[in-house]
């Protein structure tokens, strides 16, 4: 047995063994790593930058825990960004488990605002961000499709109130809000089929800007909505989070995470080419040796 | 941070390590790990369904009337027609009365296709093929600011867009043998899928890498906090639940390696 057929028997654990300690040994090393941002997430930024202060964005959280690992960054960058700049926000969760998320994501970016900070060169004085003012969490709600369609109508058709069962009608923010004509763009963080509805019953319906935040799975299968000009622009995966951390000068878990991505992506690459020298190599000495 | 959220921080970094250990082999903690993500899912998702659907939706709307009375008072009763569909649903467990969950799932079907056919095929196929049969940008042909690969929007995406789209689809045309010109656009068609399948693959291990880097921030974070003297509630109990899960797993990992070498001992 020669080295390549050693490898191609290789037990998969030590793969395994041998990727962890490569995440956990770069972790643990700080150093960052350039990031590059493509077109299709400065787009979003651009959007959200351009926007006035009063502006009204809606975001969904259309993800469980089990996306938060991706997902989460991107709302904290957007969420941040948009209180920021004075930007007010509708949350949705037409996922089952995502008003857990949504919730522990208010909880967070609220606690940060508080703080004097400084992203791009511009101080941005520490304020307290107001439930009803300077966002509206409208939760849950079965049935997404019916849901996007009847927001379409008016907010207070799916949901006569908020995540905290405050009326929509005595929500100060909501009083000028009544459906998507007065929303001026429309992020969906999503981890799942959802985000087929935003397109189809929303956008195409509505005709509102849509951005999308997706999971790096999904990522690929959306592209061409992004050639047609159906959505304005994607963010995929944590690299689109970390994209967009880098845009919005603010640093968070999707940029920290950047340094293993690279490492892991070579070391499977390397995996990769070792497993296919190996698998070629054994079909030339077998062929050689007129077994195949 | 407070004690009580410490632990379950390191509930979470126990669970975490319980679910990676199914890497080395499958065992009584990964079992646990798995059973409690099901059950605690299934069972907040029902919660959820009974808080935001049944409860606004059915009940608080006939509670109009007087509770007592089961709601025969109420003035919306017409809501007991979508209540008496949905119980329907449940006659599929039964031999002699299943038919009546038909009924149910036709409403059902019938109004999400009628919704969803017209959408759809404006956005899904109308919208598409527009985006396929757009004029050849020639002027910028390499980007429109300079030379551009990734502008999705310059001549050479949208002529690679039409080509790779009709080489596709022609692979998925059985009608005609796949020989001669036909043949060699059919491989160009398969070469095209394959690329898309890679560009899904090369995203796949990214999303499975920022899993595995989320459990190593929080894991890290479970650690500083362990010895986080500036904490105002840390207390010695943080340093010996610390020690406490190290050692379990250390203990766990020396047992294993025990019963392996006793095992290779008894073969050989």
């Amino acid at each position: 047995m020669n080295i390549f057929e050693k490898f191609m028997k290789l037990d998969r654990r030590w793969v395994y063994l041998l990727l962890i300690t490569v995440c956990v040994l770069t972790y643990v090393a700080d150093f960052d790593v350039p990031i590059l941002v493509e077109k299709e997430v400065k787009v979003i930024y651009d959007r959200i930058e351009s926007l006035e202060e009063g502006s009204v964005v809606l975001i969904a959280i259309d993800y469980d825990p089990n996306s938060l690992a991706e997902l989460h960054p991107m709302t904290y960058a957007i969420v941040e960004h948009c209180w920021r700049k004075k930007i007010r926000t509708i949350f949705t969760s037409l996922s089952q488990n995502g008003p857990g998320m949504c919730d522990q994501a208010i909880r967070d970016i609220t606690d940060s605002l508080s703080l004097d900070r400084e992203y791009n060169g511009v101080t941005y004085k520490g304020r307290e961000i107001v439930n009803g003012v300077d966002y509206c969490f409208l939760g849950f709600k079965p049935y997404y499709a019916i849901v996007i369609l009847g927001m379409g109508q008016a907010f207070k058709l799916p949901f006569p109130a908020d995540y905290y069962g405050t009326p929509l009608d005595s929500i100060p923010m909501m009083q000028d809000i009544i459906n998507y004509d007065q929303v001026d763009l429309v992020v969906d963080i999503s981890g799942g089929n959802i985000t087929d509805a935003w397109i189809s019953y929303g956008q195409g319906r509505f005709g509102f800007p849509l951005a999308l935040g997706l999971t790096g799975v999904m990522t690929a299968q959306y592209y061409p909505f992004l050639g047609s000009g159906q959505v304005i622009g994607i963010m995929g995966g944590l690299l689109g989070a970390a994209q967009y951390e880098q845009l919005a000068d603010n640093p968070g878990r999707a940029k920290d995470g950047m340094r293993v991505q690279l490492a892991a992506h070579l070391v499977i690459i390397l995996f990769i080419v070792m497993g296919n020298v190996g698998y070629f190599a054994s079909r030339k000495r077998l062929k050689k040796e007129g077994r195949a | 941070m407070e004690f009580t959220q410490f632990l379950w921080m390191t509930f979470g970094v126990f669970v975490t390590l319980c679910i990676m250990s199914f890497l080395y082999k499958d065992n009584p903690f990964y079992k646990f790990a798995e059973h409690l993500v099901v059950g605690v899912s299934a069972g907040y998702f029902v919660v959820i369904l009974w808080h935001t659907g049944l409860v606004p939706k059915l009940f608080q709307r006939l509670a109009d009337g007087d509770w007592y009375y089961g709601f025969l008072n109420s003035s919306n009763l017409e809501y007991l027609i979508p209540a008496i569909l949905g119980c329907l649903m449940w006659t599929r467990f039964s031999k002699d009365y299943s038919w009546l969950s038909r009924w149910p799932m036709a409403l059902y079907i019938g109004i999400s296709a009628g919704l969803a056919v017209p959408l759809e095929m404006s956005n899904r196929v109308n919208k598409q093929l527009q985006a396929m049969m757009v004029k050849i940008d020639w002027a910028n042909f390499f980007g429109h600011d300079g030379f551009d690969l990734l502008d999705i929007t310059n001549g050479l995406s949208q002529l690679l867009i039409l080509v790779g789209a009709l080489a596709a689809i022609i692979y998925f045309f059985f009608s005609k043998e796949h020989k001669g010109a036909f043949g060699h656009v059919a491989t160009l068609g398969i070469w095209v899928l394959m690329i898309g399948f890679g560009a899904s693959f090369g995203f796949t291990v990214m999303a499975r890498i920022s899993l595995f880097i989320n459990r190593l921030q929080d894991t890290f974070a479970w650690g500083h906090q362990s010895f986080d003297t500036s904490n105002e509630h840390y207390s010695i109990f943080f340093p010996i639940v610390f020690w406490g899960l190290v050692l379990f797993v250390t203990g766990y990992i020396a047992y294993e390696i025990v019963t392996h070498l006793r095992k290779k001992a008894t073969t050989s």
